[in-house]
């Protein structure tokens, strides 16, 4: 048994926002630069470049490199040998949440579903826990924009659809979405599970470092075809057409019903931001 | 790349074709989601707007705070689209054009053609390269929306594509 005060936990959160809402991942920075050095479009080649100058100056003057700071996602995978002391868990998230979003001067974007009125302090956080094995605690702490979010889908796949079907259904999402969720973009795609959870396996997959491949071959030959498919569709850059619409695909999976196939495809802009940590 | 300051004129709107880049200095305002909802209230109404629409370019736009010594925090634009079923009415008041991103419905090309006016696209997700290119920021309408609130800019190089045209002009098509 490993005790852990959640205060460690609030620090943490502080810490990866602060850092998340300035700074692109490593991978994104890198494929941002790959997509400007092989771009023809004039147009787009202009955005990319923009796109690379933009990131250099949030770090120099430590601001936020988009201005949608997002709400924060967070995930925390917690080793069943950690016992948590003091304060609940997520009151610990949002505390970190609330002093990161007002310190870093982060915009306050998240607000009531129904009245709009904004909840000031960009929390609640999404939250997320599992139990995992082990006494570590793994932080995964992502902003997540809306743009990029509102453009999300959800399928609930006829089996003999199949991987065919999957495939389509990710291209069709990255097409009707067009210039509108900021391309290039990062797409997440969750296989099976169920409705709530294959939303999540989507998320998840976006946590990934863009380029990386699923470990399941079949599932790593469906991010190939998706994302060559996605930058034959001709969107480009902001829409602007050119190379790359997608940076990568990634996919998570989990077992899902004989009856079903759901198919969840969680739009990420190019501002891939996301820190993880381990405690 | 081409070089304009605000106010445009309407011979100047004309030269603008679809996919031009251009660098934009002058006075812009901001307005979102909320902000046009409160517009459209207003104009339902007849109240007069708080501001002068006529000849305005707003930017579709909602802040990060500003860091003490700064004009603004990052400032990157919002999706256009959500802003579809309010911009044909404005530019029918004398708006003169908009700076969003993504493409904008085909009631809005009609009446960007009607109105010569423009709409610029601006780099989605560069927040604090335009939040830099801010050189004065005041709040001039509805501060209880925060973010969404309506602040006039003045901004220095802007880095902008034409994206829909007063010609029929579309970098999206």
């Amino acid at each position: 048994m490993r005790i852990v005060n959640t205060d460690e936990i609030e620090r943490a959160v502080y810490r990866a926002a602060r850092h998340a809402g300035v700074n692109l991942t490593t991978s994104c920075r890198a494929a941002l630069e790959s997509a400007y050095e092989s771009e023809d479009d004039e147009a787009a080649k202009f955005a990319l470049g923009t796109l690379i100058d933009n990131s250099n100056v949030a770090v120099e003057k430590c601001m936020p490199v988009c201005q949608d700071t997002g709400m924060a996602v967070v995930i925390l995978e917690i080793g069943n040998e950690v016992f948590l002391e003091g304060k609940p868990v997520c009151e610990a998230v949002n505390s970190g949440v609330r002093a990161a979003y007002s310190d870093g001067y982060f915009r306050k974007s998240v607000c009531d579903p129904i009245t709009r009125k904004n909840t000031a302090d960009n929390t609640p956080a999404a939250i997320h826990t599992e139990i995992v094995s082990g006494d570590k605690i793994t932080l995964t702490f992502m902003p997540k924009g809306f743009g990029s979010e509102n453009m999300s889908a959800l399928y609930m796949l006829k089996p003999a659809q199949g991987v065919e079907g999957i495939i389509d259904a990710i291209v069709e999402t990255v097409k009707k979405a067009g210039s509108r969720p900021c391309p290039p973009v990062y797409v997440g795609v969750g296989i099976g599970g169920t409705f709530d959870g294959c939303a999540y396996l989507a998320k998840k997959a976006l946590t990934r470092e863009i380029g990386s491949r699923s470990q399941r071959d079949d599932i790593a030959q469906i991010e190939e075809e998706a994302l060559k498919r996605i930058n034959n569709l001709n969107i480009g850059c902001q829409g602007f057409h050119g190379k790359t619409t997608a940076l990568g695909v990634s996919c998570e999976w989990a077992p899902t019903h004989i009856a079903g196939l759901p198919v969840a495809v969680n739009i990420q802009c190019h501002c891939v931001r996301c820190v993880k940590e381990v405690l | 790349m081409i070089e304009l300051t605000l106010p445009l004129t309407k011979e100047q709107v004309k030269e603008l074709k679809a996919g031009d880049s251009v660098l934009l200095s002058g006075v812009i305002l901001t307005a979102r989601d909320c902000a046009h909802k409160r517009i459209m209230e207003y104009i339902r109404a007849g109240r007069p707007l708080p501001f002068e629409l006529k000849d305005a370019i707003i930017y579709y736009a909602g802040p990060c705070p500003a860091k003490p010594g700064m004009a603004s925090g990052s400032c990157g634009p919002t999706t256009s689209a959500r802003m579809d079923s309010f911009a044909p009415a404005l530019l029918d008041l004398g708006l003169g054009g908009m700076i969003g991103k993504g493409e904008m419905c085909g009631e809005v090309a009609a009446a960007l053609e009607r109105n010569t006016a423009v709409y610029f696209a601006a780099i989605g997700g560069a927040g604090a390269l335009y939040g830099n290119a801010i050189k004065t920021s005041e709040c001039v309408a509805f501060d209880d929306l925060l973010s969404e609130a309506v602040y006039r800019l003045e901004v220095v190089k802007f880095p902008l594509v034409v994206a829909m045209d007063c010609h029929g002009g579309n970098i999206y098509r």
